[in-house]
């Protein structure tokens, strides 16, 4: 594994070119243009204020750049340097900002919601949407680019119309029998579409691509209901983890529940792994043998940490919520498929410590992986069963079917990580901490 | 004897209600008189009499006859004392009638009272039955009472528990609802102060975009206008879409189902052939279950699976076949029960358990390797960590070559040893070579010795020639000597030729050459 050296960024700011050749961040007003092997500048741009939000066209032709507080979009073209367009929404403001899958209109959605305004590039022409809702997921692209969704409530009923991405032509409006809709996500085959309620009903509507209602799906009353699903990229499963510490997997064949995934305190007679992240601290002289540590100076940062494998039965840390706020921490909030829908990975935040794994294939539980603190972001490698994560330190964590390593960020100073990315080819990461962006080169398999 | 003494019969005790009481019988007896004529006759007169005296004599009586031998024939009685010993027996009579009467009264009283204490005791028997039976009734009642007491909390608290539960969720869908209005509250000011601003501010910034120059479609191909062509266009494309999702899916399922189709029909096969070797053995079995005709129609099933192959898309074909799996299914399972059962009859869970102790102790092996292996890997990676440990110079200095150094000090030795030897042979050898030099001299000094002595000899025998006569055998022997040998230039040859001369008879010889042989002798013999 190779560590480039760290670049500034702001906010967090930072994208990987669809076709994997640029990596663009963002430094203050700036926006940089590098090449993703060599880092090298390649472009750089000046916009009129802090940029907020930034983003490839699809063709990584084009980046847009929003300015929220201003109302400004720029967008600016790699081939062109000279070439610039600028969006001024006035003063219905902006709320959110971003590409339609053929990269040549921008899609803005003005401050309260009020209606979302569709920029054409070839043509700069105006199109309205009105009476989007203002949700968890409100609008969502499918894979192939052709058809959009939106969320939209009037009268107090949620509605859903459906676009054709080359015209903005209404395909379709139909209602969906939710209280609240709080999402829409196409199935990756683009004939799918799961809706879901708020937290406060437990609800899971599919819909077919033309409208029809296909099939519901309700696990409990009364209760808190989903916290956030995932399609599997096959589109066999639709994953959906829920406030009482439970993903519920639904067949795309019946729509019926096939497992339930269980993320208890307490861990015991499963074949599963269960990893947990031992850290040494460089005080305390410890009589461990490696040689990694002998030989590598410590500071006080840099803690030397691994991962040592737990004897069933394990208790799991777990953080009782605060019965008295709205939002409880508790329950699946994120959940990922890997790219060859073998593997289920989720987080519990009342264990905010832990990622679980799940095999598809088996039904079961793979690994448990318990970091020293809470896991802020984890992803898999687009092309290989191989997991990434970070807890807001130094440090990088991967796991995968072979085993589990940690490796520390070899940078000096103090850099914690937390967020990642990865290149859509899998061979590198882009770990981004509060200013600093470091990318990671994985090792490419033997050269012949 | 008094042969009219009747006995009583004996009387049982509880027989009161046997017709004879002793003062019937005794009154019966009593009260008939029959008359005594064959106690007392004129004959034995005498002998009554004396027999009567007796018995009076013996009950306490004044006697019959005071004087048995006086008076005219016996019949001389006294005849007060025997009205009297009558009137005493009679009044006897009715005491003893009195008393008897009183005790049959006494029998029957108690006879009386044992009834009723047993008709008694029979009742408190009963009543205590009834009572114990009461008793069990009212305990089973209060058990039944304690379990419906123990089922009803246990429901109270799942309630309550229940309650809770629903309480919690209430609150915090309450919280959830509050917290959701709050934002929109919110969100709602937030649009009022906006609207406010906006009705205020004069200028109106409109929405606006500035483009450099328009940048083509991303095909390259020119935009279309928005007809009801390009609409139906889409509808179309969308249900294309849809019906290739179907078309794909029913292709998977239809492969699918053909696969595990196949696989039944395997598994269907397999069973068939794995039961019907048992066929004999199982005809009471399949008798009791009503299955005589399954194996028949197994082979029918298998005929017309064999006939239609892949095209059993019938429901009824498709009945049969999961009905047969699940018949021969079930008697697969009986068969493996009963084989089961059968064996753990005959070895009582042996196997199982010796394949459990193997198992155990397998374990226990591997266990031990993997310590082995870790020790081993423990002390490697100390000693690797001792190599590449970077060591202080002295210690280094100290330590290179610390694997050698035994061997170096015994290869230190050994040329030790070596030189040792090697200097005892070279002094040996200077000996040796001293010797031979002190030799090589002394044989020169012998061998001119000699040759003097010789010298002296030829001169002295050669004088003696000229005093004595011919010797006898030396001279021939010198002359032989002369005549054998050339003519000798000098002395020394002759003296040389003269060597082998014995010495016989030449008593002359030089006593220093003598001496000196005899000297060096002990010498030579070194």
């Amino acid at each position: 594994m190779n560590f480039s050296e760290v670049f500034k960024q702001t906010n967090q700011l930072c994208r990987v070119s669809p076709d994997g050749k640029y990596l663009a961040t963002c430094v203050q007003y700036r926006l940089v243009i590098r090449d993703v092997n060599t880092l090298q500048i390649l472009q750089l741009y000046t916009c009129l204020d802090q940029v907020v939000q930034m983003e490839w066209s699809s063709d990584s032709l084009f980046i847009l750049c929003a300015m929220y507080k201003r109302g400004l979009v720029q967008v600016w073209s790699l081939e062109q340097p000279d070439w610039h367009c600028k969006i001024d929404e006035g003063s219905i403001g902006l709320l959110c900002s971003r590409w339609s899958p053929d990269g040549r209109h921008i899609l803005n959605t003005t401050e309260f919601n009020l209606r979302v305004t569709v920029w054409s590039l070839c043509n700069k022409s105006v199109s309205y949407i009105k009476y989007p809702k203002a949700c968890q997921k409100g609008m969502d692209f499918s894979t192939d680019g052709r058809y959009m969704a939106l969320a939209e409530r009037r009268d107090c009923k949620d509605y859903i119309s459906v676009f054709v991405c080359d015209d903005w032509h209404l395909l379709r409006h139909f209602e969906t029998e939710t209280q609240d809709l709080a999402g829409v996500e196409w199935s990756p085959n683009g004939c799918v579409l799961a809706v879901w309620d708020a937290c406060l009903e437990y609800k899971m509507l599919l819909y077919s691509l033309d409208g029809r209602l296909l099939s519901t799906y309700s696990a409990y009353e009364w209760s808190l209901g989903i916290k956030a699903i995932a399609w599997s990229p096959s589109s066999q499963f639709l994953a959906m983890g829920s406030y009482d510490e439970k993903v519920r997997i639904l067949n795309h064949i019946t729509w019926k529940k096939i497992v339930e995934f269980e993320h208890p305190a307490t861990i015991n007679n499963t074949k599963a792994v269960v990893y947990r992240e031992v850290e040494k601290r460089p005080v305390v002289p410890s009589d461990d043998l490696s040689l990694q540590q002998l030989s590598i100076s410590s500071t006080a940062f840099n803690a030397q940490s691994k991962y040592e494998i737990c004897q069933l039965p394990v208790q799991v840390p777990s953080v009782k919520p605060d019965p008295d706020r709205a939002n409880p921490k508790v329950g699946i909030s994120s959940l990922a498929f890997s790219a060859d829908n073998r593997y289920l990975a989720t987080k519990n935040d009342n264990m905010p410590n832990c990622v679980w794994v799940w095999d598809m294939q088996r039904v079961g539980l793979q690994a448990v992986l318990e970091q020293a603190s809470a896991v802020r972001c984890f992803l898999w490698d687009p092309r290989r069963p191989r997991l990434a994560l970070c807890t807001g330190n130094n440090k990088l964590y991967l796991w995968s079917p072979a085993g589990c390593v940690s490796v520390r960020v070899p940078v000096e100073g103090c850099f914690q990580v937390l967020s990642l990315l990865w290149h859509c080819s899998g061979d590198s990461l882009i770990l981004i901490g509060k200013d600093q962006l470091c990318l990671c080169y994985m090792e490419t398999e033997q050269q012949p | 004897m008094p042969e009219s003494t009747q006995e009583f019969p004996d009387i049982p005790n509880d027989s009161y209600r046997n017709k004879g009481t002793p003062l019937v019988h005794y009154t019966q007896s009593t009260n008939f008189y029959s008359p005594i004529s064959d106690f007392c006759t004129e004959d034995n007169i005498p002998e009554c009499i004396l027999y009567l005296n007796q018995e009076a004599a013996s009950l306490g009586f004044p006697a019959v006859q005071p004087d048995p031998d006086g008076g005219d024939g016996g019949l001389d009685m006294d005849v007060v004392s025997l009205l009297n010993s009558m009137y005493a027996l009679l009044e006897r009579h009715h005491r003893v009638l009195r008393a008897l009467d009183q005790l049959e009264t006494e029998r029957l009283r108690s006879i009386s009272d044992m009834q009723r204490q047993q008709l008694n005791q029979g009742r408190l028997k009963d009543q205590l039955e009834l009572t114990k039976r009461e008793n069990a009734r009212l305990q089973e009642r209060e058990r039944q009472l304690q379990l419906n007491i123990k089922s009803l909390k246990k429901c109270l608290k799942n309630e309550r528990d229940e309650v809770q539960k629903l309480q919690n969720i209430r609150t915090s869908s309450s919280m959830q609802y509050n917290h959701d209005m709050k934002r929109k509250e919110r969100e709602y000011y937030k649009l009022k102060e906006h609207l406010n601003q906006l009705l205020i501010d004069k200028k109106d910034n409109k929405q606006a975009i500035e483009v450099l120059n328009c940048v083509g479609r991303p095909d390259g191909r020119r935009g279309q206008w928005k007809t009801r062509r390009t609409e139906a266009r889409h509808e179309e494309e969308m249900y294309q879409t849809l019906l290739n999702d179907f078309d794909n899916r029913q292709r998977e399922l239809m492969l699918e189902n053909v696969e595990l189709r196949k696989v039944l029909q395997q598994i269907k096969n397999e069973m068939i052939g794995i039961l019907s070797p048992k066929k004999s053995n199982w005809r009471e079995a399949r008798q009791e279950h009503g299955g005589n005709q399954d194996l028949g129609s197994d082979e029918e099933v298998v005929c017309n699976a064999g006939r239609d192959g892949l095209e059993q898309s019938c429901e009824q074909a498709r009945e049969e076949l999961t009905n047969s799996i699940r018949q021969q299914w079930r008697k697969l399972k009986h068969h493996v029960e009963n084989l089961d059962s059968q064996a753990s009859l005959v070895q009582p869970r042996d196997s199982e358990v010796m394949a459990k102790e193997a198992h155990d102790r397998e374990m226990e092996q591997l266990r031990q390797e993997i310590q082995q292996c870790k020790d081993f890997i423990h002390t490697q990676q100390q000693l690797l960590q001792q190599l590449s440990s970077p060591c202080d110079e002295e210690t280094a200095s100290l330590l290179k070559d610390c694997y050698m150094l035994e061997e170096k000090e015994r290869l230190k030795e050994e040329w030790n040893a070596f030189d040792e030897q090697r200097k005892n042979f070279t002094s040996e050898r200077k000996n040796f070579t001293e010797a031979a030099i002190r030799l090589g001299r002394e044989k020169k000094l012998f061998e001119d010795d000699r040759a003097t002595w010789l010298k002296h000899q030829f001169l002295n025998l050669s004088f003696a020639d000229h005093v004595n006569p011919p010797l006898s055998k030396s001279p021939g022997v010198l002359s032989e000597y002369v005549e054998a040998s050339a003519a000798p230039s000098s002395l020394s040859d002759v003296i040389s030729q003269m060597v082998f001369s014995p010495p016989d008879g030449s008593s002359v010889r030089p006593s220093s050459s003598a001496e000196y042989q005899q000297s060096l002798l002990p010498q030579s013999r070194f």
